[in-house]
């Protein structure tokens, strides 16, 4: 039920060269103490490509994460990131790759301009550049203004926009947010949603939003349904519907996991 | 180019988090501080110390304990970065600076040698009151003992970043305070010299003697004089480079330790 996942090198060795996938996941398993965590799992993302991760808690959606922005490796499968295999090139891989992780990760103490210069220099960014790609990613963000204050003093819902600038700062193929409305208020979490959306309409960056929440689910998005470390549908919004054969992406979602979204 | 903007951009967060964190800094002068100040007029009185190198004349014994005490200074900061540690990773910023395109290994490094940095400055703070208070110690020592301050930074510093690797949650790290920092700074020449520790217990001696934290006081001790011992920096030097190596490959992504830590949190 995984969406078809072409091998790169094959079409390669016909000759064409088509942009690679931004994210191209294939045979991916991963097991923690004999448990199975993750199990074959196949996911390519397009260029531009906004994708929804939906699962339960515990279905293996920050696992996966984790493999793929390789916090560790031991695994079975491969994993490639804009054509950059993670393990064997993993610099230009990471290189292209922005997290927006599930906890908070800003500094409270220093200041939203301090926060980002640090991301910057961990990609070895030059001084002018990073800040012109700050102050552009920040006014992308609608926080143009808060350059100088503590992390501190934002709401959540800011703290979470400033983490997505930062993410977008080394101006990443792909983005990968692991439930980053967790802890925000309705509309913050809504105004978000519909940021996100935009960002990727507008800069062409593909997403990997992972989320338990079926109301984040846009009507082009992609679908991918993961339970239990297995991938149990993908496709758009109408195809995993019918597919399901339901009403709704709620309903289907309900009805592939068994649970009530 | 890109690894020095990375290296400055680690050292220069660090700094600032200091700078920001005024209560870190203050309970890292004031402990020193107590012990100087309250412990060792006590033990003036009972505890003679007697002419040894690098000394040349009779000391007293708020002489003596300034290398020990320069020493707890890094020991703590040491510590508490790996502690930092421990809870930027459950807070999810050790991800940040993971996921940087850069090495692995030379993130570990930079953040190593940022963490020495601020301990540097934090020993130099100690010792300038240390002076106001009256302890007289060789003007050339403070500048002769920079190198040693630095690799003492790097071996309690990669202590402590391997101790993060295989450190689950904080609460398990209280327990390493005891049983790590305590007993390095007890069972060393820090407080007593090691003879002094023989009369008392031939076995504390020789746990004394194995004791890196011993070699790191005494390189302190012999640089403050302007002399080097070389058997103390050799074994400091063996000993950091064991502990990094082992800390880089705690965090080796293949070995799973990070796995073993965050796919039981799920």
């Amino acid at each position: 039920m995984a969406g078809p996942v072409d091998d790169p090198r094959s079409v390669c060795a016909e000759g064409h060269r088509p942009a690679p996938a931004a994210l191209e996941i294939a045979g991916l398993s991963f097991s923690y103490s004999g448990r199975p965590v993750l199990d074959g799992i196949g996911l390519a993302i397009a260029r531009g490509e906004f994708v929804v991760l939906l699962g339960p808690n515990g279905a293996g959606k920050t696992t996966l994460f984790s493999l793929v922005t390789r916090l560790y490796d031991r695994r079975v499968g491969s994993i490639a990131i804009d054509g950059h295999d993670v393990r064997s090139e993993p610099r230009a891989a990471l290189a292209r790759l922005g997290v927006v992780f599930q906890q908070p990760t800003l500094d409270l103490d220093l200041t939203v301009g301090q926060n980002l210069a640090y991301h910057a220099a961990l990609h070895g960014m030059p001084g002018r550049l990073a800040n012109e790609r700050i102050a552009e990613k920040l006014d992308r963000v609608g926080m143009a203004g808060r350059l100088r204050d503590r992390v501190r003093t934002l709401s959540g819902g800011q703290r979470r926009r400033v983490e997505i600038a930062r993410a977008l700062i080394h101006a990443p193929r792909l983005l990968l947010l692991d439930e980053p409305t967790v802890g925000l208020d309705i509309r913050s979490r809504r105004d978000l949603v519909t940021h996100v959306h935009r960002l990727a309409a507008e800069d062409g960056v593909a997403v990997l939003w992972a989320t338990h929440l079926i109301d984040e689910v846009h009507d082009g998005d992609t679908v991918v349904v993961l339970d239990r470390g297995r991938i149990k549908a993908h496709g758009s919004v109408a195809a995993v519907t019918a597919e399901a054969r339901v009403a709704s992406i709620a309903a289907a979602f309900e009805a592939l996991t068994g649970m009530a979204a | 180019m890109i690894y020095l903007r990375c290296f400055w951009g680690v050292v220069w967060r660090e700094l600032l988090r200091f700078v920001q964190q005024r209560g870190r800094f203050v309970a890292a002068l004031v402990r020193p501080l107590v012990w100087l100040i309250v412990f060792a007029a006590g033990f003036r009185m009972a505890l003679g110390v007697a002419i040894s190198p690098p000394y040349q004349t009779y000391i007293l014994y708020e002489v003596y304990i300034i290398p020990g005490l320069i020493g707890m200074v890094q020991l703590f900061n040491g510590m508490q970065s790996s502690l930092s540690m421990v809870y930027d990773r459950e807070m999810g910023s050790m991800r940040v600076l993971l996921v940087s395109p850069l090495p692995r290994g030379f993130l570990l490094v930079a953040k190593l040698v940022a963490g020495t940095l601020v301990s540097i400055v934090q020993v130099y703070a100690f010792l300038l009151i240390a002076s106001l208070y009256g302890i007289r110690l060789p003007t050339n020592g403070f500048l002769m003992i920079l190198p040693a301050l630095f690799l003492t930074g790097l071996m309690v510093g990669s202590l402590g970043l391997l101790l993060s690797s295989f450190i689950k949650q904080l609460e398990n790290f209280a327990g390493v305070m005891n049983f790590v920092i305590f007993p390095m700074f007890f069972l060393s020449s820090a407080l007593y010299p090691i003879w002094r520790l023989r009369e008392a217990s031939p076995l504390i001696a020789r746990v004394a003697e194995l004791n890196p934290f011993t070699h790191a006081v005494e390189m302190i001790r012999f640089a403050l004089y302007s002399q080097f011992n070389w058997e103390a920096t050799g074994i400091v030097v063996a000993t950091s480079a064991v502990l990094l190596a082992l800390a880089i490959l705690g965090y080796n992504p293949a070995r799973g330790m990070m796995a073993r830590k965050t796919a039981t949190q799920e």
